[in-house]
């Protein structure tokens, strides 16, 4: 690079591996007058050298340089590659705080309005399948029960019994100090009955069942495998969501049923072997104290959990927006909301009952 | 006669127990528009993606600038590579990132271009593809024929030596599709790029062709000039040429 009476004269290859040093080369030019850019000595440029014309070019419009001496390839190269008549990409911009608020409230009431109208149409259509199964494939209630219910089971009674012991095991320190040891059974009969056993199982399904059913659908939704169904004029929600929520509707009280009573033989062996009771007085205490009501409250509250964890899988699933990255993104907000909404549940449920008695 | 700048030699492929490439020798010249043709399923996608190494060979040699791709290590790979782009036959696109972004990748990673250069590179490749106005937009808001332009202005980030082309045409218009062979000639002519294109459009392979590989069932049928192949003998290359269907 050479300057001499206004004209800047360049030499050699412009291409991306050359312009990082030319660029700095004519930084030292940048204040001079320069009224012709000689091309003469370039041999050849690529999309990254019109890219450094141009960008000196613009440093020196107030001179207007031309250029001169550009042979037919480079001229060509120039009319495709220059971004000088190209019009600048215009970034979004950021929105004030009452747009974003404003967006909010309004993304969150027509949200709620969906889901509601997506609850409405899977109890519907879970209703009207029992008594017909058109719109369902063949088998389809039975391999949703394997996956949600059979396939859950081990996870479940492990934790469960982990649980357990972990109970018995906290509480059986300070109830040694009384004397009162025979009450670890009272609380793991309580504890697991009315809030462990269904809770423990609704997380476990909301991480397990509930990812896999906003992904699947969230999956089906992005690959036009949904609107495939309502071409074939078949309705989604009945092909799709009600197998799973009959099955889950059938398991959730048997693997509450199972962590429950796992939970309990948890408490069990830290009876057994912390606080020398014997299985036979625990087990008779644990039957002594429990209730119709509270093995009512604990499975009937357990089917609100899963029916809600049905319901926000299957909302972010059918609302993915997006490829691969929404999949994922839907996945992650079903759980997140559907363990939200378990533990309000939950908390309703307590201070129905709490008031109740 | 100019020596290849890819070189395949007894080619085999399979996928479990099914051979796909069946003992392909092709070479590839520079700055010429090579089309692999060839029906649905006959491993044309396959063949590239060999050559490439995106698909490991079950045997056989594939050379590209002269150097033996199976036997590279990593980083010789990688800089082979960063002379090679590739327009997938879905874009390909990151969804996570605006199109403006998935540009940049290439020129963020393999070059020391400042900002303004690499920002004024990404709005001609752009522009080149008529996606101007669409720099800040995500893949999920482009349709299918914006998105393989977009996935196209990607390829040519870097102003390869060669280009991968997995049926560039697929899913556009005539007129979008016309434009877009223009583009690949004139890139040809303006870069000195070595262009490889898998495409069943007779229309576009007439505008850009110079060099045919027809494939069939995993072997080669017919290779040679785009002259060549219009007055071929060879059954299926003849009917091709004739209707536009293959056998």
């Amino acid at each position: 690079m050479e300057l001499k009476d206004k004209t800047l004269t360049l030499e050699g290859e412009l291409t991306k591996f050359t312009v990082t040093a030319l660029l700095q080369e004519f930084s030292q030019y940048k204040s001079k007058v320069i009224s012709k850019i000689d091309m003469k000595k370039v041999t050849f440029v690529d999309s990254a050298g019109i890219a450094f014309l141009d960008e000196i070019y613009l440093s020196l419009e107030r001179y207007s340089p031309v250029l001169i001496n550009m042979n037919n390839e480079i001229d060509n190269a120039f009319k495709t590659f220059s971004s000088l008549d190209i019009e600048k990409i215009t970034i979004k911009k950021t929105i004030s705080i009452f747009e974003f608020i404003g967006n909010g409230f309004y993304n969150w009431k027509n949200s709620s309005k969906n889901a509601i109208y997506l609850l409405a149409d899977i109890f519907y259509w879970s209703f009207v399948g029992i008594f017909n199964k058109k719109g369902q494939r063949k088998g389809s209630i039975i391999q949703q029960s394997l996956l949600i219910g059979v396939d859950a089971l081990g996870i479940i009674s492990l934790l469960s019994f982990i649980l357990g012991l972990i109970i018995a095991l906290q509480s059986a320190a300070q109830l040694r100090q009384f004397g009162a040891n025979i009450f670890v059974a009272d609380l793991m009969a309580i504890s697991m009955v009315t809030e462990m056993g269904p809770m423990l199982t609704a997380i476990i399904l909301a991480g397990r069942s509930g990812s896999s059913i906003a992904s699947e659908i969230a999956t089906m939704q992005v690959t036009e495998e949904i609107d495939a169904l309502k071409m074939m004029a078949i309705n989604p929600i009945r092909y799709v969501v009600v197998p799973k929520f009959h099955a889950i509707t059938i398991c959730i009280p048997l693997l509450v049923t199972a962590s429950t009573v796992i939970g309990i033989f948890g408490g069990l062996i830290v009876a057994v072997t912390y606080l020398d009771l014997s299985a036979i007085a625990y087990f008779n205490r644990v039957i002594e104290v429990l209730i119709l009501k509270d093995v009512l409250v604990g499975l009937g509250k357990s089917y609100f959990f899963a029916w809600v964890i049905v319901v926000i899988g299957s909302y972010y699933g059918f609302n993915v927006k997006g490829g691969a990255e929404g999949v994922g993104k839907v996945t992650t907000q079903s759980v997140v909301t559907s363990i939200f909404w378990v533990i309000i549940l939950d908390a309703i449920n307590s201070l129905i009952f709490y008031f109740e008695v | 006669m100019k020596k290849p700048i890819i070189s395949v030699k007894n080619l085999v492929a399979k996928y479990g127990d099914k051979i796909v490439l069946d003992g392909i020798s092709v070479d590839i010249y520079p700055q010429e528009i090579t089309v692999i043709l060839g029906g649905s399923g006959c491993g044309k996608t396959t063949l590239i993606k060999n050559i490439l190494r995106l698909f490991e060979p079950y045997s056989g040699s594939v050379k590209i600038f002269g150097k033996e791709v199976t036997e590279m290590d990593e980083a010789e790979y990688y800089e082979i590579l960063g002379k090679i782009g590739m327009l997938f036959q879905n874009g390909a696109l990151l969804n996570s990132i605006s199109i403006f972004d998935n540009i940049s990748i290439p020129l963020e990673q393999h070059t020391n271009l400042s900002a303004q250069i690499i920002e004024k590179m990404i709005r001609v490749k752009l522009n080149l593809v008529n996606l101007g106005k669409s720099g800040s937009l995500f893949p999920a808001e482009l349709s299918g024929g914006m998105k393989k332009r977009a996935a196209l202005a990607r390829a040519i980030a870097l102003d390869p030596v060669i280009l991968v082309c997995d049926e560039p045409s697929a899913g556009l218009d005539p007129l979008t599709s016309a434009s877009l062979d223009d583009l690949i000639k004139k890139l040809k002519e303006l870069l000195k790029m070595t262009m490889v294109i898998v495409t069943h459009e007779l229309a576009s392979i007439h505008r850009i062709a110079d060099r045919i590989i027809f494939i069939d069932d995993g072997k080669i049928l017919f290779t040679g000039t785009l002259k060549e192949a219009k007055m071929s003998k060879v059954n299926e290359v003849e009917t091709f040429f004739r209707v536009g269907k293959f056998d």
